[in-house]
């Protein structure tokens, strides 16, 4: 198994437990085996000190040096064009779909239900007459 | 000393009550490790009576502030050199420790020891602490994660219990199965 993600300096993730669950971060240091400082100064999330459990590590990486300070982070995230490849990425669409169905009303639901009642029903069709 | 949550690191000055004899008794300045402003007083009179003839009867508390660290965003290494009774004697130790600020490296600090050496708080004196350049770092384990270009994946991880929520391992029965694989 070849590993693609790693915790390191510049490292993008995303918060999987409390408060800022949901959101990302960017590794700024790591302190030792369990735990690493994140800075989310570009979505609201405080610079803390967070164990690698409520962590999970994305594809994206910016380039900034150890330590660095939150201005740093915010430049190298615009030069990388770190927003716009998490908002491409199947993970955040994923994310924005889950987000989006658990708005729906009652009535929406009904609606998706009858979609998706005749998409099954084109389908159908269509593997029948193959 | 019990330990309850993080410690905090308090500057206490004591003196002397002053009498007609000694109407100007000296002050004494001592720095504490404690989590709280109740127990930093009491551990100032635990280490003034073995340091003068001093004791809390006799004597007054003139000031006690909590020093709070004002570089908070930065990891340092914390070198801590400390004395502790152990079951059967007393020993000096040196550890290190990575944190934001000195309160969280020695809370880490009373943690491993009762980890490893089953130490009780109020066996552990803390004799010097200082921030310790990258260069100087001593430790193997400190070492490890001082050096340029650090980088490691997380093979293996089990989900954590979560609030209202519990962890895949605590529960009885569950759809899916649990994965402790991660990319």
């Amino acid at each position: 198994m070849v590993f693609t993600r790693f915790v390191e300096v510049g490292r993008v993730c995303m918060i999987n437990y409390g408060k800022d669950k949901g959101k990302l971060a960017t590794i700024v240091d790591i302190v030792d085996g369990n735990k690493c400082l994140i800075d989310g100064c570009n979505t609201g999330v405080a610079r803390q000190i967070i164990t690698f459990r409520r962590i999970a590590l994305t594809d994206l990486t910016c380039e900034i040096g150890r330590g660095a300070r939150a201005a740093c982070i915010k430049a190298a995230w615009k030069k990388g064009g770190v927003a716009e490849a998490w908002a491409k990425s199947s993970w955040a669409k994923k994310l924005a779909a889950k987000a989006v169905r658990g708005n729906l009303s009652d009535f929406d639901r009904f609606k998706v239900m009858v979609a998706r009642k005749q998409k099954s029903k084109i389908v159908a069709a269509k593997v029948k007459s193959m | 000393m019990t330990v309850c949550g993080p410690m905090k690191q308090y500057q206490v000055v004591g003196r002397k009550a002053p009498t007609e004899a000694f109407p100007n008794p000296e002050a004494y300045r001592m720095i504490i490790f404690a989590p709280n402003m109740v127990i930093a007083r009491s551990k100032f009179w635990y280490f003034m009576q073995q340091f003068r003839k001093m004791k809390k009867t006799t004597g007054e508390i003139l000031d006690i502030n909590e020093i709070v660290e004002k570089n908070r965003n930065q990891v340092k290494n914390y070198g801590i050199w400390l004395r502790y009774d152990s079951r059967s004697g007393t020993h000096n130790m040196y550890r290190e420790y990575r944190d934001l600020n000195l309160c969280g490296a020695i809370t880490q600090l009373y943690d491993e020891m009762a980890g490893r050496h089953r130490t009780r708080p109020r066996s552990i004196q803390i004799i010097r602490t200082s921030t310790i350049a990258t260069a100087d770092v001593k430790r193997p384990n400190t070492l490890q994660f001082v050096g340029k270009g650090l980088k490691f994946p997380l093979p293996h991880r089990t989900d954590s219990a979560k609030r209202g929520n519990k962890a895949l391992s605590d529960q009885t029965f569950t759809v899916g199965r649990p994965t402790t694989c991660f990319r």
